[in-house]
């Protein structure tokens, strides 16, 4: 199950939490199952089951995909050619690895991203296109996030390839 | 579209690394459209799926190494960077001292607690628990099965009236003169023990971790509450030892390196690295070659450069100056990912890729949302 940002954590975690009964303050930090969040979240189970990879039940995934603050905005200054991104809770990670992405289009002439400081958790990308190229920053931008979703496709499907050709080699 | 093709000695010559006696040159990378001119170097996900290449190496539980050929640094760092940092797993979290009266201290015995990698159903881990959210200060805690797990503690040490007389040994003369991690009992709650019992239960992946001494009459009673986190919040929940990649070593012997100089190279370099072969009739013929009348003698090979270090001693040595380059494959990486149990060391790798066309995915509808 993938990990949440703080931001996506809190909202999933109240979404998730409007089904149930509150607690009463817990004195003796004991474990106790209030029967009324078992009945609730029980009558989810087999939505969670059907929800393959994600940990939440479908419910509170519906609810927090739509609840996630927007963690991405557009600089000051931008034009549809010359952009630049704000990104919160992101990092190097994907920092770089969308600047790559990017800058393998051939539309763009310069992409770059920066940690303007590293006590904030934001993350900005700067986009240009070609003069005269058929495209904006925001579609390069949308189009880097698309291929770079397309070569994880590609590492997993050669990743389990090269994993079971290799388990065929040792037995 | 692609006006001009290079030759593949260009393309060989370009993914090198240099590796020099103080220098590392040509570090980034240039396969970039516009880089080179009339060249194509657009992104196509077919060309990247045939330039794309894994290959195995180990695959046990606890340590998996493979190369992964074919792309760029950026996005094998970014997925070494996941599995470092992004991976949740389970990690004891808060610690409710009920009695200690070891010498050692709460705090400390508690961080101890901390670092112990647990193992358990993968469905449970994966599917049923859910991320814990710390309480504001003016919020309940909320203690669900769903997202804590608990565990207790509970020995005390006392004399052990069977020993020997004169014995000296503490863990024959008391009983619970060492606690282990294999000590701590995990109490299922609610639906956990659908998820977590028998083969499955929640248990310590390394039984034998000492986590305090104690002497007769020393207690140590507390319960544990364990959570779901990521490692950017506390190393503890790391899902890796160590997650690490290295690019292939390349070496190339320019001229031929002969005799006792050939031995000496040899010796430059990691065991298995290079090789040492007798020159053949053939070679010793060939006019230009190097090898005219050396035929029968040692010469240096290279074997297996990926097990070399790059520890660069062959190029402190005069004899070797000019006859020997070496080089790193830039689009080779050489992964190794310890596992700390809790997952296959494979499927955190794996659960790395996943996680970032996640965040890819995401990201696309946030920017589509931003357009709105």
């Amino acid at each position: 199950m993938p990990p949440r940002s703080k931001a996506k954590q809190d909202a999933s975690q109240s979404a998730g939490e409007d089904d149930v009964v509150m607690h009463e303050p817990d004195i003796s930090h004991e474990l106790d199952i209030d029967e009324t969040d078992a009945a609730v979240t029980g009558a989810d189970a087999p939505m969670a089951e059907a929800d393959g990879e994600e940990g939440f039940d479908e419910n509170a995934e519906d609810e927090s995909e739509e609840e996630e603050s927007q963690r991405v905005k557009l600089l000051p200054g931008s034009t549809p050619t010359a952009a630049s991104f704000e990104f919160l809770n992101e990092g190097h990670t994907l920092g770089n690895a969308l600047r790559y992405v990017i800058m393998k289009n051939p539309d763009v002439e310069f992409c770059a991203y920066a940690i303007p400081h590293p006590s904030e958790p934001k993350m900005n990308v700067r986009i240009q296109i070609w003069p005269g190229a058929p495209t904006t920053a925001i579609e390069a931008l949308e189009k880097g996030l698309r291929d770079l979703q397309d070569l994880c496709d590609v590492v997993t499907e050669k990743f389990i390839e090269a994993r079971n050709d290799f388990k065929e080699q040792m037995s | 579209m692609s006006r001009v093709q290079p030759s593949i000695e260009e393309l060989e010559r370009r993914k090198v690394v240099g590796i020099n006696e103080w220098t590392v040159t040509d570090v980034t990378s240039t396969d970039f459209p516009g880089h080179y001119p009339g060249e194509d170097h657009a992104w196509d996900i077919e060309k990247i799926r045939d330039a794309l290449h894994i290959e195995f190496h180990q695959n046990d539980p606890l340590l998996a190494s493979f190369s992964l050929i074919g792309t760029d640094a950026s996005i094998a760092n970014a997925f070494r960077r996941i599995m470092i940092a992004d991976i949740p797993t389970l990690a004891v979290e808060t610690v409710f001292i009920n009695n200690n009266t070891s010498v050692i201290q709460d705090e400390v015995l508690s961080h101890r607690l901390g670092l112990i990698p647990f193992k358990g159903g993968r469905e449970g881990l994966d599917k049923f628990l859910k991320w814990w959210k710390k309480p504001e200060d003016d919020e309940d805690p909320s203690y669900f099965d769903y997202n804590t797990v608990k565990l207790s503690l509970n020995v005390e040490c006392t004399h052990n009236e069977d020993a020997a007389p004169g014995e000296t040994d503490p863990t024959k003369l008391y009983h619970h003169a060492h606690v282990y991690a294999r000590d701590i009992v995990y109490e299922p709650i609610g639906r956990q023990s659908q998820y977590f019992s028998g083969e499955n239960a929640i248990a310590p992946t390394n039984p034998d971790i000492l986590i305090a001494k104690l002497r007769p009459g020393q207690v140590i009673d507390l319960t544990m509450h364990m959570h779901k986190g990521v490692g950017s919040d506390h190393a503890k929940f790391s899902p890796v030892a160590t997650a690490s990649y290295r690019l292939m070593p390349t070496i190339n012997v320019l001229h031929p390196i002969l005799g006792a100089d050939a031995e000496k190279f040899a010796k430059c370099f990691p065991q298995g690295v290079i090789g040492l072969e007798k020159v053949t009739k053939k070679e010793a013929a060939q006019k230009g070659s190097g090898y005219e009348g050396h035929e029968g003698e040692l010469k240096a090979v290279v074997k297996d450069p990926m097990r070399d270090t790059v520890s660069r001693e062959c190029l402190r040595h005069e004899e070797f100056k000019g006859k020997v380059k070496l080089g790193r494959e830039r689009d080779h990486f050489i992964y190794q990912i310890e596992s700390t149990g809790q997952w296959d060391s494979d499927a955190i790798f794996l659960e790395s890729v996943a996680h970032l066309k996640e965040k890819a995915r995401r990201l696309e509808q946030q920017v589509v949302n931003m357009v709105r």
